[in-house]
């Protein structure tokens, strides 16, 4: 029994690692490796003014320094953080961000135009836009929009740490426990964020919670603006 | 158009000499290249109109809540199709494989830090939201507060290592409970927009 259940867990720790370098949600799946609509991580924390949310939706992870000035947004990759105020697990609320000739324009916190894994944009609720900060910049590039929202959009060092080479190691069976210390893989590494401040009065919450799940979408071919 | 050819028509019983039938027959002309360009242009704005684009579909590539949620518990063949699926339909498609996955990693997994059965914390995980709170404190896990939102640096790799390893007093497999990585390798800013500045 016990043999059979070490199988079974080398047999997955095997399926799982597949000889790729996925963490958090870096690399997480086939259809989205290495592309542009890669999610690395979402946050949500209470703002240095505690009257505010701030969201943080991290993308194409693992990027070098190196490869960092020429990172960019993908103007037909649509971001969206959608936000559930009453426990049903379904939106309520959508913030969309988009980037289009340098910058990304904002929409929401509004009713999505559509709920589930297909939308527009939803243009009767733009709230403002803000300047891709360039690597290198000495500070980052901050605008401010309806409501007093703030917005950040560029390349920042990924926030996200974790000794996924042991775990790898320890997967794969080579290894039997983490080390201590350990090291962190994503030390040195960017991402691309994009990330907002909002009034947490805009998001109208029931019970003084909100379920939130970041989206990236890919703009229909065929579609022409 | 029918009126100014109805126009003509009027016109047409009082002329009986060639030279003005000839300026009948040159109106007449006229007039029909009129309505023939102006058929035409309405037609080329009517194409026009239909080739000003509607506002473009998006499709769903990626989602992501708590972190590790897919890379952890998916199997390979579901982690596509578990980024295009709905939150609310998540724990309905996925908690079986889910569960699998879990006592996989963990065959002696019998209840977790927080109390939780393999099923109840499948069906926590299932749902991949990150809830966060709009009253106060916002982090993963804090030792008092749980699942209030994510803060940039909150060890979550831990807390997950912990509930999946740990057993009911997170002291079980204590090699798997830590990655003994516990902060970012630069730190974050105290104002907006909080993460730091690339490498």
């Amino acid at each position: 029994m016990k043999r059979k259940k070490l199988a079974l867990m080398l047999a997955c720790a095997v399926l799982i690692i597949g000889g790729i370098v996925y963490a958090s949600d870096h690399n997480d799946a086939p259809a989205v490796k290495g592309q542009v609509t890669d999610i690395t991580d979402l946050y949500v924390f209470q703002g240095k003014n505690t009257n505010n949310l701030v969201f943080v939706g991290n993308s194409q992870g693992l990027i070098a320094p190196s490869a960092t000035a020429s990172a960019q947004f993908d103007p037909n990759t649509l971001i969206q953080f959608k936000i559930d105020n009453n426990g049903d697990n379904v939106e309520d609320l959508v913030i969309q961000a988009i980037y289009k000739e340098g910058k990304v324009n904002f929409f929401g916190p509004s009713r999505p135009v559509f709920t589930g894994t297909r939308t527009k944009i939803d243009e009767a609720n733009y709230i403002g836009s803000v300047a891709v900060t360039p690597y290198g910049a000495s500070q980052p590039i901050v605008g401010t929009g309806a409501y007093g929202i703030k917005f950040f959009a560029g390349p920042r060092d990924d926030p996200f740490f974790f000794d996924l080479n042991q775990f790898h190691a320890i997967l794969a069976g080579t290894a039997t426990g983490f080390n201590n210390p350990g090291s962190d893989t994503f030390a040195g590494t960017n991402v691309m964020s994009v990330v907002l401040e909002v009034p947490k009065s805009l998001l109208h919450t029931k019970n003084g919670k909100v379920s939130v799940w970041l989206t990236t979408s890919t703009k229909e071919s065929g579609s022409n603006k | 158009m029918f009126g100014s050819l109805q126009v003509q028509k009027k016109v047409d019983p009082i002329n009986n000499n060639q030279q003005l039938n000839k300026i009948k027959m040159r109106t007449i002309l006229k007039n029909y290249l009129t309505w023939v360009l102006l058929i035409a242009c309405f037609a080329a704005c009517n194409k026009r109109n239909n080739n000003i684009p509607e506002s473009p579909f998006f499709d769903q590539a990626d989602q992501a809540a708590r972190p590790a949620i897919n890379t952890v518990f998916i199997s390979p063949s579901g982690k596509d199709s578990f980024n295009v699926t709905v939150p609310s339909q998540m724990a309905a498609t996925f908690s079986g494989e889910m569960k699998s996955n879990l006592l996989a990693l963990n065959p002696g997994y019998t209840t977790n830090l927080l109390g939780l059965t393999a099923d109840q914390f499948i069906g926590v995980v299932s749902t991949d939201v990150l809830n966060a709170s709009t009253t106060g404190t916002t982090t993963f896990y804090d030792g008092t507060n749980v699942l209030t939102g994510r803060a940039l640096g909150d060890d979550v790799i831990d807390v997950e290592l912990t509930l999946i390893f740990g057993g009911p007093d997170g002291s079980a497999n204590p090699g798997l409970t830590s990655d003994h990585v516990n902060a970012n390798d630069v730190p974050f800013l105290t104002d907006f927009p909080y993460l730091a500045q690339p490498h």
